[in-house]
């Protein structure tokens, strides 16, 4: 099981509890489609991917952001149980979405950059770590049900 | 693919947008760089291996001037990105037969350097342009790591 340090478990509340999730997860989510297109292959049904402009402003990607932000939420609330919390979800994107788990880690970079963008100064070194190493976990834990 | 073909790979857009960002941090080039090198240290530890001559605790001048220096390359690169291969032939030379980094701490660098200027610029570090930045400091790692074999 991983082990929390005091700093990483206060480090990752602190940063989602202040965060906002409405705004977030969209621009999380649009920068990964921007930054890596590839990513657009899951998206086909979306609508309209065509340029940056386009993704930024495609509201079924802001859903979509957003309902990726709420997941992590959870994850959050279950620190400890990681791998459980995302054995449905994992599931469900092996068998179901087909999505090729290297991408959940270029998902995850995206988010740090704009978490990063926000807390500009706050965002150290040590809160940069703490941050990615909960997201690696969560990521580990959506890729464990595949075979 | 080689690294002439991803420099290429940038716009004429993106080419001049890289070139302003660089331009714009090169007066504060040894604080992003020694921001970046931080972050790479804390995230990602093995990375101290190669810096055990140097003193690399925060604000330590040995960490400004390599930050620095680093920022300066990637800057002095940036303004010509079609002749990275010429420009940065010494630093080829460089790694491949003196300091031989391993050439995935060159990713990890990069991201922490992309952390770093969205750190320094916030809101102005947009999905263009960190889009663009990634494909920079891509094409550039590729052309650092040309003559290691």
């Amino acid at each position: 099981m991983v082990q929390w340090t005091d700093f990483e478990r206060a480090t990752i509340q602190d940063i989602f509890s202040k965060m906002d999730y409405e705004t977030v997860g969209p621009a999380a989510l649009s920068r990964c489609l921007v930054v890596y297109p590839w990513t657009q292959r899951y998206f086909g049904n979306f609508g309209n991917l065509y340029n940056a402009a386009a993704i930024m402003g495609n509201p079924l990607v802001a859903k979509h952001g957003q309902t990726i932000l709420y997941s992590l939420e959870r994850g959050v609330k279950n620190m400890d149980n990681l791998k459980d919390t995302y054995a449905e979800l994992s599931v469900l994107h092996s068998e179901k979405l087909r999505v090729d788990p290297d991408n959940f880690k270029l998902l995850t970079d995206c988010l740090t950059i704009v978490v990063a963008s926000r807390m500009g100064k706050a965002f150290t070194g040590e809160v940069q770590a703490a941050l990615q190493k909960f997201l690696a976990v969560v990521v580990s834990a959506l890729g464990r049900q595949y075979h | 693919m080689g690294p002439a073909r991803q420099a290429a790979m940038l716009s004429k857009k993106e080419k001049e947008l890289i070139a302003d960002i660089w331009e714009s941090l090169t007066p504060v080039a040894e604080d992003i760089g020694a921001d970046a090198l931080l972050r790479m240290f804390a995230s990602y530890p093995g990375t101290k291996t190669y810096f055990s001559h140097l003193d690399i605790s925060p604000r330590s001048a040995h960490l400004l001037s390599h930050g620095k220096k680093i920022v300066l390359a990637i800057a002095e690169g940036a303004q010509d990105i079609g002749q990275l291969t010429v420009t940065l032939a010494p630093l080829q030379t460089l790694h491949a037969y003196q300091l031989r980094i391993d050439p995935t701490n060159f990713k990890l660098f990069s991201h922490c350097m992309l952390v770093a200027l969205a750190c320094h610029m916030g809101e102005d570090f947009t999905p263009v342009a960190h889009a663009a930045m990634d494909k920079y400091l891509s094409a550039f790692a590729a052309v650092l790591s040309e003559k290691y074999r």
